[in-house]
Parts: structure tokens; C-alpha cells; sequence
């Protein structure tokens, strides 16, 4: 499977299909966005196994769980808003609580919503998911990790939130690459910061990174993939090693990824620490670049944050 | 013993146990509790293909009470039944219970579904159907929803897409008792009619005496027999039925009980 220059959302599908030739308990369950996932395929191949609810993102969920109660292994999909706050009590009862093993994915997140604008903007679904007990919450940033953890994911007993970016991908890293459920992904080894990063933000952090390097700054970098469980060991042996942290992503600053971070700090290892996201704001309509630079997401944000925590440090 | 005695006497004991562990404890979900009883009664002693001894076996009937503020009504029904001691029912709602207000799949035995957030339940019947559809199986899926629960959006987008699919493994009742917890269903927000309705999202409907048995029974039959579509049953019933205090009154959905009201009204049911 070519896992390089290739929208995420087919890869995912490739995926799927993969899975569903294995596993005949695979269903995937829509709300009338396979043709913006691109999951007409998996509909052709296993018509009987794939549903299409419509609009009913409520609906899509408590079908999905009912699948499961009965065995299945269903994948619902989504745009990210639809996934997470329009059918959160859907999520946290008919499938956490309940105990049921859905696999959901939210799509475009963050400022990957662009044209659709700011209705269509998660900026709060990661801490609406990992405000969930037995949540799992996964944020590929690439075709070669997301094939890496599909098949985890995939074995997981129980709930699991894939906040996947729908077209492009970022080619950060090599094929053959493995990575861990639940396990942080040292990119760069450095000395004086680390960058905690997920998403589309891991390369920009990379490119932030080539920058502090030519003003003498050495950081690492680290890609936060699974924001719960988070991986508290790796970050609290980089918090101990560079006493300096920076996180970034494309979510609100607030409960997520630099929430998880600075929660595992306080309690175990209290380090200087900045946040790079977008600043407790709705989103809005706009092309990705134009976003990310209006929200402070852009590398030279993430180096101005890098300066202001040495400052501190 | 004749069908009709036999299964008036089990909706008795469902009330009887009802009542009884809703009394010790001094409050509950009384009026859509006993309005349930005798469709609990047809489905768990008549009806369903089900096997205390065996209580997850694969090919059995399901049962969602998408309503799962009944949950004393179930429990009563599964000890009845078997799946529960019986001395279990007086742990209802106590610290670190099996018997919770809402029924919980993950922790009684014999219970299907979790439930309780209104409209999910439902949904998750219609999931459920779903899959014995995709394995072309021959069990069918029972759910019980409320009348006042009949307002949540999510009954109407799950009974859309369950019309749509044409899932005629799945038998639904609506428990209307006319009532819910702010007034009656017409005051607040009325639902007539409701038949329409059902019609209108292409289910195969009936409308009986949600009280009498018999009528439960052969309604049944008869939403087994039409294929092509689910069905729904409408249960014309009396909230709080065959409990002086509670019986066609609005403020029972729920109330304070105590061990002296609950005693009278299960000598009252004989």
C-alpha cells in the first residue's frame, strides 16, 4: 500500500477494506459523508456491511453501538464538530459507558475545516473525547502512522476517537516506521526544549525545530499521536532532561494536548511550559495557510514560544 | 393453567415486586414501572426465545428498555424469570447495586442494552436489528420506548432509517400512558397522532390495550407476520396501573413511596 503522497482518508479506506477482507464483523457506518471520506469503495465491495444513516450523526452513533452490542466492529465517521459535541452524551452512553467497542472518526479537524468555516471548526473535540473514561483519543499525522496503528487500533477493546485529516498528508515520516498506541514518538533529540506536538502541527514543530537549530537552540521533538492514554513516562524524562516544554496543535489551547501535558507536569515533574494553539476562539472560514497564521499556529509561532520559555526557564 | 390467568398472574408479581422494592427504598420510577407490566409479562413469559440458563446465547431475542427509567419493572421480571435472585431486587439503587434506576447491560444480568438517556436505547435496537439484518438471522429485537420519550429527535431519525431498511426483525412498543413528568403528553408537547406518525415512517403499526395480554400477545403475532417492515405496537395504558396511589396520576413518574403504600397496594392486587 503506498503510504506516501496520498490523501489520508484513502489510505484509511484501504485500510478499512483491508481489515473488512480479514474480519468479516468490520461494518462502517456513515451520515452521508462516505463520498467526502471516499468510502463509496467499501460500500461496493460489502454493500450488506456498510450503512448510510444519513443525516443523523445521533442516529449514526446509537446504530454503531447497537452494531457492536451485537458483535460487530464498527468504524462511524463524520466531519470532526458532527463526531464529538453534536452527539457527545451519544458517545459517552450508548458507547463508553455502555461499554462498546466503536471505532469513530472524526474528519478535517481543527482548522482543516477551511471553506466550511467556523460551524464546521473543532477546536474542542480532543477535551470533549478524553473527558470520556475508556476514551482512547488518536491523531495520525501521517499515511505511514496511521497504517502503522490502524491494526491497534483495530485489536483495542473499547472506544476509540481517530481525529483524522481528510485530505493531504504530511509525508513526516519514513516508510516502515513503527509506532505505539499510547506511546509518544521522539522525532528530534535536543537539549534545551521540548516540543510536544500532534497533528498537522508535528511538522511544522519539525520546521520550528531547523530554525531554533541555526540560532543555537537545540529542542526536541515529540509527537504526541495518542493524547489519551497519554504517555506520561516520555513526557516526564524530556520534562526532567530539557526543563523546558512547548505544546502544540491545532485544537484550543484549552483541554487539549497542552492541557494533558501540563496535567501530567504539575503532578509529577512542575517545568516552565508554553502552549501553541489556537487561543480560546471559535474558527472561521479560510484556507489552511490563512488559518493557521491568523490562530498562531504557524512554525514561527511555535518559535516565539520555544524563545518565551527559555526566557523563563 | 390458561394463557390469559397465567400471564395476568406474572404481570401481578412484576407489579407485586415492583412495588415492593420501590417501597423499601421510599422512592422511584413508579408510574412507568407498572404501566410495563404486562407487556414485560408477554414478551419475558410467552414470547421471547430466551434462556435464563444460558443467559448470552447467541441466537436469543433481544430486549431494549429504551425507556430505562422502568428498570425496577425489568428487574422484577428477570428475578421472576430467574436471571436474578430474588432477594436481590431489595438491593434497587442501594450503595454499590447491580439494580440501578436506569438498566445497565454491564451490570445485571439478563439486561440487554444500557440505558436511560431518552431516545439512545431505541437507536441502539435499531443497531441491533441492523446486524440481525446483515447476518440474515432469524432472532428479533424487542424495544420498549416512552410516550413523553417520543419528543427526543433521535426516535424520529432511528425510526426513519429503521422504516428506510425495512427492519422487520424488530418490534417496538410505544408504553403510552398519556403522562410524563411535567404533565400530560398533550399539554406539553402532544404526539396525536401518533399512529400517523408511526405510519408516515413506514413501520407496520397497531394500537391495543397495552393492559390486556392477550391483545399484547396476538399483536405480536401479527408484527411477526408482516414483513417488509418494523413494527410498532401502541400500548394504550394507565401509568401507575394497579397502584391506587400512582394509577393515572401525573406525578408518578417519580415519587415517594413508602413500605405502607407499597404493602396496601400489593394487598389491593390480591
Amino acid at each position: 500500500m503506498e503510504l506516501k503522497n496520498r490523501n489520508l482518508r484513502d489510505i484509511y479506506v484501504d485500510l478499512l477494506i483491508e481489515e473488512a477482507r480479514k474480519n468479516p464483523n468490520v461494518v462502517i457506518v456513515e451520515a452521508d459523508l462516505s463520498s467526502a471520506l471516499g468510502s463509496k469503495r467499501f460500500f461496493q465491495e460489502f454493500p450488506k456491511r456498510a450503512i448510510n444513516v444519513g443525516v443523523q450523526e445521533a442516529n449514526m452513533i446509537g446504530v454503531a453501538a447497537g452494531l457492536a452490542n451485537m458483535g460487530k466492529l464498527p468504524f462511524t465517521h463524520t466531519f470532526t464538530p458532527f463526531a464529538t459535541r453534536r452527539v457527545l452524551d451519544q458517545v459517552t452512553l450508548s458507547v463508553a459507558y455502555s461499554q462498546l467497542n466503536v471505532k469513530m472518526v472524526g474528519s478535517d479537524p481543527g482548522v482543516m475545516a477551511q471553506l466550511n468555516g467556523g460551524t464546521h471548526m473543532s477546536l474542542e473535540d480532543v477535551g470533549l473525547m478524553r473527558a470520556i473514561p475508556t476514551m482512547t483519543v488518536v491523531e495520525p499525522v501521517d499515511g505511514v502512522q496511521l497504517a502503522s496503528l490502524f491494526p491497534q487500533i483495530v485489536k483495542h477493546e473499547g472506544p476509540v476517537y481517530i481525529r483524522l485529516m481528510r485530505k493531504g498528508n504530511d509525508n513526516v515520516f519514513n516508510e516502515g516506521e513503527e509506532f505505539e498506541l499510547g506511546k509518544a514518538k521522539v522525532i528530534k533529540e535536543g537539549k534545551d526544549v521540548t516540543i510536544f506536538c500532534t497533528g498537522i502541527e508535528v511538522k511544522e514543530s519539525l520546521e520550528a525545530e531547523k530554525d531554533l537549530a541555526e540560532r543555537g537552540i537545540s529542542a526536541s521533538v515529540v509527537n504526541i499521536h495518542t493524547v489519551k492514554p497519554i504517555d506520561k513516562e516520555t513526557i516526564i524524562k524530556e520534562a526532567k532532561r530539557t526543563k523546558a516544554v512547548v505544546t502544540v496543535e491545532n485544537h484550543n489551547i484549552i483541554n487539549g494536548l497542552g492541557s494533558a501535558v501540563a496535567e501530567v507536569l504539575v503532578e509529577n515533574c512542575p517545568t516552565v511550559m508554553e502552549r501553541v494553539g489556537v487561543k480560546d476562539h471559535f474558527g472561521e472560514v479560510g484556507l489552511k495557510d490563512f488559518l493557521m497564521e491568523k490562530f498562531g499556529l504557524k512554525a514561527h509561532h511555535i518559535v516565539d514560544a520555544v524563545l518565551k520559555v527559555l526566557d523563563r526557564k | 393453567m390458561e394463557k390469559r390467568a397465567y400471564l395476568e398472574q406474572q404481570a401481578k408479581e412484576i407489579r407485586i415486586h415492583t412495588l415492593s422494592c420501590i417501597g423499601k427504598l421510599g422512592v422511584g420510577h413508579v408510574g412507568g414501572s407498572l404501566s410495563i407490566a404486562d407487556v414485560l409479562s408477554v414478551l419475558y413469559f410467552d414470547q421471547m426465545n430466551i434462556d435464563p440458563k444460558n443467559a448470552k446465547k447467541p441466537d436469543r431475542d433481544r430486549f431494549v428498555l429504551s425507556k430505562g427509567h422502568g428498570g425496577p419493572a425489568v428487574y422484577s421480571t428477570l428475578a421472576l424469570k430467574g436471571y436474578i435472585p430474588m432477594d436481590q431486587l431489595c438491593t434497587l439503587n442501594q450503595p454499590n447495586t447491580d439494580l440501578p434506576s436506569h438498566t445497565d447491560k454491564n451490570r445485571t444480568n439478563g439486561v440487554d442494552m444500557t440505558t436511560g438517556s431518552l431516545g439512545q436505547g431505541f437507536s441502539a435496537s435499531v443497531g441491533m436489528a441492523t446486524a440481525v439484518q446483515i447476518d440474515n438471522a432469524p432472532y428479533y429485537v424487542y424495544s420498549i420506548i416512552g410516550d413523553g420519550e417520543s419528543q427526543e429527535g433521535q426516535i424520529w431519525e432511528a425510526s426513519m432509517f429503521a422504516g428506510s431498511q425495512k427492519l422487520d426483525h424488530l418490534i417496538s412498543f410505544t408504553d403510552y400512558n398519556k403522562m410524563q413528568i411535567d404533565g400530560t403528553v398533550e399539554d406539553v408537547n402532544g404526539l396525536d397522532s401518533l399512529e400517523a406518525k408511526w405510519n408516515a415512517f413506514n413501520w407496520h403499526v397497531q394500537s391495543i390495550d397495552g393492559h390486556d395480554v392477550i391483545a399484547i400477545r396476538d399483536a405480536i403475532l401479527e408484527a411477526k407476520k408482516a414483513t417488509g417492515k418494523p413494527s410498532m405496537i401502541i400500548l394504550n395504558t394507565i401509568k401507575g396501573k394497579g397502584a391506587d396511589f400512582a394509577e393515572g396520576k401525573v406525578g408518578s413518574h417519580n415519587m415517594p413511596v413508602t413500605e405502607e403504600m407499597a404493602k396496601e397496594a400489593i394487598e389491593r392486587l390480591g
